[in-house]
C-alpha cells in the first residue's frame, strides 16, 4: 500500500498541477462556474414572481430566498464535471501510467483533482451568493450558522466530487465521463425541492425528491441561512449523506485508479 | 554484482490470450538490454510488468534487488519509465513539467528547478520549455518525456519503442542520449521493433515472439544464427529467367516473381564469379541485390516473420 513518506507534499504537486489546468484552460471552470449564475439570474429574475405567485407565496414567501439554497447546491452538482472529466482524461493518457510507475502518495493523483474542484467551488458559491445578494438574496444566519453552512457545502463538495471522479474513471473517454456524471451535476439537483417545495410536486417524482440526498442537504441549508423550519434529523441524515457519498466515492476511485497495478 | 533486473518464468494472460509464456531473463547492471520483438509479441507488456504498472500472473521478479511482488515501492523508487506513448503532460510547459517531476522527488524547491533548467539544456528544450507540451513535434515531446524520467537519477530506466514514430535525425539524436545515459552508469532495458536499433545500442538482445523468448545473447551471436547470405537476381522475361535457371543449378528459385536466389559468402570474389557466368551466359538481369545476414535474417529465422521495416540493401540495377 501506499508507505511513501509524503503524502502532503505529493497531493500538493497534484493540486498545482490541476490548478494550472484550470487556468490555462479554464472552458470547463467557466461553464461550471457560469452556468449556477445563469440559472440563479433566470429562475430568480424571469420565472420568480410567477413561480412565487404559483406557489401560492404571497406575503413572507420569498423566492429569491427560497430559491438561492438550491442554486449553491447546483453550482455544488455542476461543479463536478469537470474534475470527473479530468481524472478521465488523465487516465487516458501515458502521464498517469507514469505516476503508476513513481514512488509517490498513490491516492495523490486522484486527490489533488479533488482539492482543485473544491478551491473553484468555492470560488462559484461565493459567485453565486454574490448575485443572489444583488437581486434580493436576505439571509439572517448568524456568523455560526454561516459556519455550519460553509462546512456543510464543502463537505458536499468533497463528497460529490469522489464520486464524480469515481463515475468519470468508469469511463474510458472524456465524453464518456462528462455524460455519466450528468445525473448528479443535472438531474439531482432539478429533482429536488431546488426550484419548488416537495408539496408542489406531482406524488411519484415527489416521493423521489423527498428521499434524495439534495433534499436533505438544501433543507439544511435553508435551515441555516434563513431560519427556514426543519425537522430535528434532517441536518444529521445531510451529514450522513455526505459520509455515505465520499466514502463510497473515495474508495470506489481508488481501487479503479489502481485497478490492475502492483500493490 | 547482482543483476540490474532478474526475471524468471514470467507469466501474464489477459482472460484466454496468453500474452506472456514463461520469460526469463537477466539484465547486467549498467547495460543495454534490448528486447526485440514484433508488434504484440508482449514487449510493452514486459515493460509494464517489471515497472510496477500491472502484475504478473506467475514469475520471480527482482528488478534492482528488490523483489516486485513484496516491495513495488522501493522498485518504484528506484526506476524510471518512458513509455510508448508519451508521458508528459500537454497542458504543462515543458520546464513545469520537469518541475512536477522534481517536486515528485522531492528535490527540494531550488534543487528542482535547478535540476529542470539543467534537463532543458541537455535535451535542447531551453527555448520550448517555455511553450505547453502540446504543441511539441514527436521528437521533442520523446525528449521531455526521457528528461522527466531522468529528474529522479533512476538507477534502472525502461524505454519502451522510444524512437517509434521518429524521424531519422531524432532518432539518431535519441539514440546518443541513451548512449550517454549508460556512460553514465544507468541500466537501460529497452523494447523495439527496429532491429538497426538493437543493432547499435543493445549489449544483450533477446527476441520475443508470441510471448516466448526465441533468442538471446549478444548482436554478433545473434547474427550467427542467421543463414548465409545470398545474392537475389531479378529478371523480366520467363525465358531469360529459365535460361538463368540451368546456368545456375544451386539458386532457389522464386517462379512467381521471376527471381533467383544465389547462395554467396558476400565476398568480391564469390560475385565476380557469378558476375562472368553471367556475363558468359548473356543473361539480361533485371535487378542484382546484395545480402549479408543481419539481424533481419536473425529475426525471420527465428520468428518465422518478416520484420516491420526494409532495411536498405545494396541494391544496383
Amino acid at each position: 500500500m501506499a508507505n511513501t513518506a509524503y503524502p502532503m507534499a505529493d497531493t500538493a504537486t497534484m493540486l498545482r498541477r490541476n490548478l494550472r489546468h484550470a487556468l490555462r484552460y479554464p472552458g470547463l471552470s467557466l461553464g461550471a462556474l457560469g452556468m449556477p449564475v445563469i440559472m440563479m439570474l433566470l429562475f430568480g429574475l424571469i420565472f420568480g414572481d410567477t413561480f412565487s405567485a404559483g406557489l401560492g407565496g404571497g406575503e413572507g414567501f420569498d423566492y429569491i430566498d427560497f430559491l438561492t439554497p438550491g442554486i449553491l447546491l447546483m453550482s455544488i452538482a455542476s461543479g463536478t464535471m469537470s474534475p470527473a472529466v479530468g481524472a478521465a482524461m488523465d487516465m487516458s493518457e501515458g502521464i498517469v501510467a507514469r505516476f503508476r510507475t513513481m514512488a509517490i502518495f498513490r491516492p495523490a493523483v486522484l486527490t489533488g483533482h479533488v482539492l482543485g474542484n473544491v478551491i473553484l467551488t468555492i470560488a462559484s458559491l461565493a459567485l453565486v451568493i454574490g448575485f443572489a445578494v444583488l437581486i434580493g438574496f436576505r439571509p439572517n444566519a448568524t456568523f455560526g450558522e454561516w459556519v455550519l453552512a460553509a462546512g456543510l457545502m464543502v463537505a458536499v463538495t468533497v463528497a460529490l466530487t469522489w464520486f464524480a471522479i469515481a463515475l468519470g474513471l468508469t469511463s474510458k473517454t472524456a465524453e464518456g465521463a462528462s455524460n455519466i456524471v450528468l445525473p448528479i451535476s443535472l438531474l439531482l439537483p432539478f429533482l429536488s425541492n431546488t426550484f419548488i417545495p416537495l408539496e408542489s410536486m406531482p406524488s411519484g417524482i415527489r416521493w423521489f425528491a423527498e428521499y434524495q440526498p439534495f433534499t436533505a442537504i438544501i433543507d439544511t441549508l435553508r435551515h441555516l441561512l434563513l431560519g427556514a423550519p426543519m425537522d430535528g434529523g434532517t441536518g444529521w441524515l445531510a451529514l450522513a449523506w455526505c459520509v455515505a457519498i465520499a466514502l463510497v466515492g473515495y474508495f470506489w476511485a481508488q481501487k479503479s485508479y489502481n485497478k490492475g497495478t502492483a500493490a | 554484482m547482482s543483476a540490474a533486473i532478474e526475471v524468471r518464468g514470467l507469466r501474464k494472460s489477459y482472460g484466454d490470450k496468453l500474452v506472456l509464456d514463461g520469460i526469463d531473463l537477466t539484465v547486467a547492471k549498467g547495460t543495454i538490454f534490448s528486447l526485440l520483438g514484433p508488434n504484440g509479441a508482449g514487449k510493452t507488456t514486459v515493460v509494464q510488468i517489471l515497472s510496477t504498472l500491472i502484475t504478473a500472473d506467475a514469475g520471480e521478479i527482482r528488478v534492482a534487488g528488490h523483489d516486485l511482488h513484496q516491495d513495488p515501492e522501493a522498485v518504484r523508487a528506484a526506476i524510471g519509465v518512458t513509455g510508448q506513448f508519451s508521458a508528459v503532460d500537454g497542458l504543462l510547459t515543458g520546464r513545469e513539467n520537469l518541475i512536477m517531476m522534481a517536486d515528485l522527488y522531492h528535490l527540494g524547491r531550488a534543487e528542482g528547478r535547478r535540476r529542470a533548467d539543467e534537463l532543458l539544456e541537455r535535451f535542447d528544450l531551453v527555448e520550448a520549455g517555455k511553450n505547453v507540451a502540446m504543441t511539441y513535434s514527436g521528437g521533442m515531446k520523446r525528449r521531455l518525456d526521457l528528461a522527466m524520467t531522468l529528474v529522479g537519477n533512476p538507477q534502472i530506466i525502461f524505454l519502451d519503442e522510444p524512437t517509434t514514430g521518429l524521424d531519422p535525425r531524432s532518432r539518431h539524436s535519441m539514440w546518443q542520449l541513451i548512449r550517454e545515459l549508460v556512460a553514465g552508469g544507468v541500466t537501460v532495458l529497452l523494447t523495439t521493433q527496429y532491429l538497426e536499433e538493437a543493432d547499435q545500442l543493445a549489449d544483450q538482445i533477446a527476441v520475443l515472439d508470441h510471448g516466448k523468448l526465441v533468442a538471446q545473447g549478444t548482436p554478433e551471436q545473434l547474427k550467427r544464427l542467421a543463414p548465409g547470405g545470398h545474392i537475389r537476381l531479378r529478371f523480366t522475361a520467363p525465358e531469360e529467367f529459365a535460361l538463368a535457371s540451368q546456368v545456375l543449378p544451386s539458386a532457389s528459385r522464386d517462379e512467381e516473381s521471376l527471381v533467383l536466389l544465389v547462395p554467396s559468402d558476400g565476398s568480391v570474389h564469390t560475385l565476380r564469379a557469378l558476375l562472368a557466368r553471367i556475363d558468359d551466359a548473356s543473361l539480361e538481369v533485371d535487378e542484382l541485390t546484395i545480402y549479408t545476414p543481419d539481424l533481419d535474417d536473425v529475426f525471420f529465422a527465428v520468428t518465422g516473420q518478416p520484420t516491420a521495416n526494409d532495411n536498405e540493401k545494396v541494391t544496383s540495377k
